[in-house]
């Protein structure tokens, strides 16, 4: 084999999830099941009316954690595109909220697709210099983005926008047509319409052609452009809706936690999306909403077993769930259902290659 | 133009910390090709246990040896029992056992030797360089150990039958074994040489900053951005890389009218970012050609 | 709370009218989280994440209040103080309050720390109307009990300590250029703003340069070499800890020796001044309301005695030359004697109306003359400050007591 005169590194392709292709769909299809749709949805829409509105809060960040994980997923899961500049696409959405809200006094509601639109068109504009880079390249040029978005919320001149290191706070919306609901149960409901429609359009996307076209953009990108595919479009596009979905889940924390402050959306929370997106699973939709639980709750618990100590508990629970569980939640979840299935039917698989 | 020159050099003097820190990132890069987010704190670790050990009254010289060897093991053995078990996990796995690992010394480390800042000595002594005041003889120590390091390096993988090794197992992991290259414990090796240097990095970087957990998060931020810069592929771009962001930093922060203070880290990365647009493999860096 | 009978409402009259003279025979009157053998205090601060130097300040303060446990309570009340960690982050802090209030049921919030995290609950807890009770951070913000009548500070506040530092400035070199060094935050900001309204017009002083830095930096070394090429001569530095000890360091290097003072974030001998160079720190300026624990004229007092023992007993692994671990059992100190005051109508309406009548009250490392007052129209319980100058070995004190309030 000749080398050409120029120095070249030979690498083989390295895809972020090797058997997403295969399992991408696994913990969806089983969710499917009209039954434990029918037996999640009335567990959920009964949760809150049982349980402290502390409770209540609670899985109201867990959704909206989840809807950014899953804006992160459609980027990095399906599509290959390393990102932990993902914070900063929260950060727009729910400062657009506060600014709107608190400044303007525009409805809760109508700026969801406000923070949506303007972080699709940030997410798509970032995606077109992001398509010359790759790996971790890619990731320094998000994390760039990251790092600046506190930096920005912070610049004294835009202050009379965003409020400056003071921050902003929103009011809670009250429930409408005067519903013998309370604000937090409310704010519960409309997380969750939103969720649900978001992450059925998620579906939706990845399970069309252009979801295909993503996927194996994300695998083979050469051999997809090869195909036809214009992997440039894909891309970016991807990055947009990306964004749009962590831009819209960003917009409802705002509103659930009543404040933004520019530290809050620090590289760290990327960080936390990262984590939730592994250890919900790659490539899997459904087990975003996992990724949320472990983004919320986990700290909590490292905490109760040892202040002094939680970082260390959080990252021993991080380590085993990761050496149990490599390919996330969703994965497991397919290893578990595919053993079910071979120990229940060994005659008629005997004989036959797996 | 003499607070440019100043600013340059006042540059040139953190940008040692963020070359030294670079290069461990680099190491570590080429031995298992992926980014350890953890480097910082095993560094900050690292040097914890060098201060312990003169705290119990080793002087400097044998607690840093101890503190290196310690760092090396210690990476080793971090390589064996949590990296070997999922190295066929996908990368982004990976990733989130660097941050477990970030987690766990983060905060034990602030368990064991609480966060109040420590005063850690320097070998070189505090002395205005040759006159100036503004690089004294330990930046110059720095700048110097840096240096050193770098051509140590070259020589070892350019030069050795071992450094070829674990280049090779690193570049193509399956055709290396095929010629009796231990591939497993080659990554070890790059892992416990990062590690070392780390140390190395920690040792030197906790005089200037002062000694506490959560010293190296800037640094490394710093550090991995210079690399970035540098091309991850070069150890030497990686210290040009942590020197220029030393410097592109400083000089932001100083000249770039009304925005510069505030946004200088900002500034510093769109910088970074768009030398990548041009280069987007680092300035320095091999263009990775991905077969079909 | 006992239920609202004909009878019960009879019995109580008399003594309601009473309560006001002598509180001590009142009927007993409780919110959630108080009984007749326990107070429930809650707290959030940051144990981990970036600031966690300061997380120590929560276990000085739980330490304080086993101690009162152990001499037998408040009134004969445990106190229970749940404290949770929210890592500097604001939206945990709105998690782990309401989780305090709502899950756990404390009574009051007792001097949650940070600037960012404290106001992002302020909102809430002034609408659910539970005390945020001398919070530990020195936000002018907090002294606001018109818009927020259930927040109180504690602390001097940073603008007041901003303009007593330019007060002395214009005094002491009154054509100065001035260089301040700022964290780039709600904390940060605040003495700044209290400096340069200190400076205003007020002379040919001018603050010519202000240089912030982010608490991921490495070091500041950039923004004081900055200043002296910018000619400054005074360098009003309000950084903490370990940026603080970095700052006097550099300029010492660089042999610049301007009119330097620092902020009582920063003027802690042991975690500050010692790291920093102790011959680095001569001719400190910094302003005061504690007693700095490695100071040899305190050694016989009687303050610092048993604040020693206190730590001995209570806090063992805690730093004694830290000034942290001061601040936290003052602080608490503070809410006990609120409590305290409360006898036995244990409202939180009645905790906020005690919080506002604090009388010349003192703990014991407040320094000498320094008294706690409050009033309704006055949420700033420790206003007073003295300067002091680092001889090089000690801060000596100097001059009167300055009192530089500024209202949020």
């Amino acid at each position: 084999m000749n080398m050409p005169s120029e120095e070249i590194v030979v690498k083989k392709p390295a895809a972020l999830s090797p058997v997403a292709a295969a399992r991408d769909a696994n913990l969806d299809s089983a969710l499917r099941r009209p039954v434990i749709i029918a037996a999640a949805l009335v567990v959920t829409l009964v949760v809150p009316l049982f349980v402290r509105s502390f409770i209540t809060f609670q899985l109201t960040q867990v959704m909206v954690y989840a809807l950014a994980i899953l804006g992160l997923n459609l980027l990095t899961g399906y599509n290959g595109q390393f990102s932990l500049g993902h914070s900063a696409f929260y950060g727009i959405g729910a400062y657009t909220a506060a600014i709107l809200m608190s400044r303007w006094n525009i409805p809760y509601f109508s700026t969801l697709p406000a923070a949506g639109l303007l972080c699709f068109a940030v997410g798509f504009l970032f995606g077109l210099p992001a398509l010359r880079l790759q790996g971790l390249y890619l990731a320094l040029a998000t994390f760039a983005l990251a790092v600046a978005m506190p930096q920005i919320l912070k610049f004294s001149p835009l202050e009379w926008l965003t409020g400056g290191v003071q921050g902003l706070v929103i009011d809670k919306p009250d429930p409408p047509f005067d519903l013998p609901i309370d604000a937090d149960q409310w704010l519960y409901y409309f997380t969750l319409a939103v969720l649900v429609l978001m992450f059925a359009a998620a579906a939706n996307l990845v399970n069309s052609r252009s979801g295909r076209a993503i996927m194996a953009i994300r695998d083979n990108p050469i051999a997809a452009a090869a195909m036809g595919i214009n992997t440039a479009l894909y891309k970016t596009l991807t990055f947009g809706v990306s964004a749009l979905y962590t831009g819209v889940a960003g917009a409802l924390g705002a509103i659930v936690v009543q404040f933004v402050a520019p530290d809050s959306f620090s590289f760290f929370l990327s960080v936390s999306f990262l984590v939730g997106l592994v250890i919900g699973g790659v490539g899997s939709i459904a087990g975003c909403l996992v990724g949320g639980l472990f983004v919320l709750y986990v700290p909590n618990i490292a905490e109760s077993v040892s202040t002094g100590l939680a970082g260390v508990v959080y990252g021993v629970i991080l380590l085993l769930v990761i050496f149990v569980m490599p390919d996330g939640a969703a994965g497991f979840a397919r290893l578990t259902r595919a053993r079910l299935a071979r120990a229940t039917q060994p005659l008629i698989t005997k004989g036959r290659s797996s | 133009m003499e607070l440019l020159l100043q600013q340059v050099m006042a540059g040139l003097a953190t940008g040692g910390i963020y070359a030294l820190m670079a290069l461990a990132v680099v190491m570590i890069y080429q031995a298992i090709d992926h980014l350890n987010f953890a480097q910082g704190e095993m560094a900050m670790f690292s040097t914890f246990i060098a201060w312990q050990l003169m705290q119990w009254g080793q002087p400097y010289w044998v607690a840093f040896a101890i503190a290196v060897a310690v760092s090396f093991l210690g990476g080793v053995a971090i390589e064996r029992i949590l990296f070997r078990p999922i190295h066929n996990a996908p990368i982004l796995s990976s990733i989130v056992a660097f941050i477990a690992l970030f987690s766990i010394l983060n905060s034990g480390a602030g368990y064991l030797f609480d966060y109040t800042i420590k005063e850690f000595p320097t070998p070189f002594g505090n002395k205005p360089f040759l006159g100036s005041a503004l690089i004294g003889t330990h930046q110059a120590g720095m700048i110097a150990v840096s240096l050193g390091m770098l051509a140590l390096l070259y020589l070892f993988f350019r030069g050795t039958r071992l450094g070829l090794a674990m280049r090779a197992a690193a570049a193509n992991p399956e055709s290396a074994r095929l010629v009796g290259i231990r591939v497993g414990w080659m990554t070890a090796l790059g892992w416990g040489m990062a590690a070392a240097i780390g140390a190395v990095a920690g040792v030197l970087i906790a005089p200037v900053v002062f000694l506490e957990p959560n010293m190296m998060l800037g640094v490394l931020l710093y550090g991995f951005a210079g690399a970035v810069l540098g091309g991850l592929t070069s150890p030497g771009g990686a210290v040009f890389g942590g020197f220029a962001m030393g410097i592109i930093e400083n000089l932001a922060g100083t000249f770039i009218p009304y925005v510069g203070r505030e946004l200088k880290l900002t500034i510093a990365l769109v910088l970074i970012v768009a030398v990548l647009m041009v280069r987007p493999s680092g300035i320095f860096g091999r263009r990775s050609v991905v077969r079909v | 709370m006992k239920r609202l009978t004909r009878r019960t409402v009879l019995a109580a009259a008399p003594s309601l009218l009473a309560q006001r003279v002598l509180p001590a025979a009142a009927a007993k009157k409780y919110d959630t989280g108080v009984t007749d053998t326990e107070i429930k205090l809650g707290n959030t601060a940051f144990y981990t994440g970036p600031a966690s130097s300061y997380g120590t300040i929560g276990k000085a303060m739980a330490a304080y209040y086993r101690m009162i446990n152990e001499q037998g309570g408040v009134n004969g009340r445990k106190i229970t103080f749940l404290s949770y960690d929210d890592a500097y982050s604001p939206p945990k802090t709105v998690e782990q309050t309401r989780r305090l209030v709502e899950q756990d049921g404390v009574f009051l919030m007792a001097s949650p720390l940070g600037t960012p995290t404290n106001s992002a609950t302020q909102h809430y807890l002034n609408q659910k109307k539970v005390p945020q009770l001398f919070v530990a951070t020195g936000a002018t913000k907090w002294d606001d009990p018109k818009h927020f009548p259930w927040t109180i500070g504690w602390q001097p506040n940073y603008q007041s300590e901003g303009r007593i530092y330019a007060a002395y400035i214009l005094k002491n070199k009154p054509d100065g250029k001035i260089g301040v060094l700022y964290q780039n935050d709600d904390f940060g900001k605040d003495y700044l703003k209290g400096v340069k309204d200190g400076i205003g017009e007020k002379g040919p002083a001018k603050v010519v340069l202000e240089a912030s830095y982010e608490t991921t930096d490495p070091t500041v070394d950039s923004q004081v070499v900055s200043m002296k090429a910018a000619g400054c001569d005074v360098f009003v530095n309000t950084a903490i800890p370990k940026f603080a000890a970095q700052a006097i360091r550099k300029a010492a290097e660089l042999e610049w020796k301007p009119l330097h003072v620092i902020s009582s974030v920063g003027n802690s001998v042991a975690t500050v001044l010692k790291p920093a160079g102790l011959e680095n720190s001569k001719d400190l300026i910094s302003d005061f309301y504690l007693k700095d624990p490695t100071d040899p004229q305190w050694k016989d007092d009687a303050g610092y005695k048993w604040w020693l023992g206190f730590m001995e007993k209570y806090y063992p692994e805690g730093d004694k030359t830290d000034v942290f671990n001061v601040y936290g059992p003052s602080v608490a100190a503070t809410v006990v004697q609120v409590l305290k005051q409360c006898g036995d109508e244990l409202t939180r309406e009645n905790v906020m109306t005690q919080a506002a009548s604090l009388h010349d009250f003192t703990v014991p490392m407040l320094l000498p003359g320094i008294k706690i007052n409050t009033s309704p129209s006055d949420f700033a319980p420790v206003k007073q400050v003295q300067m002091g100058r680092f001889s090089g070995e000690r801060w000596e004190l100097f001059g009167e007591l300055l009192s530089g309030a500024v209202n949020g």
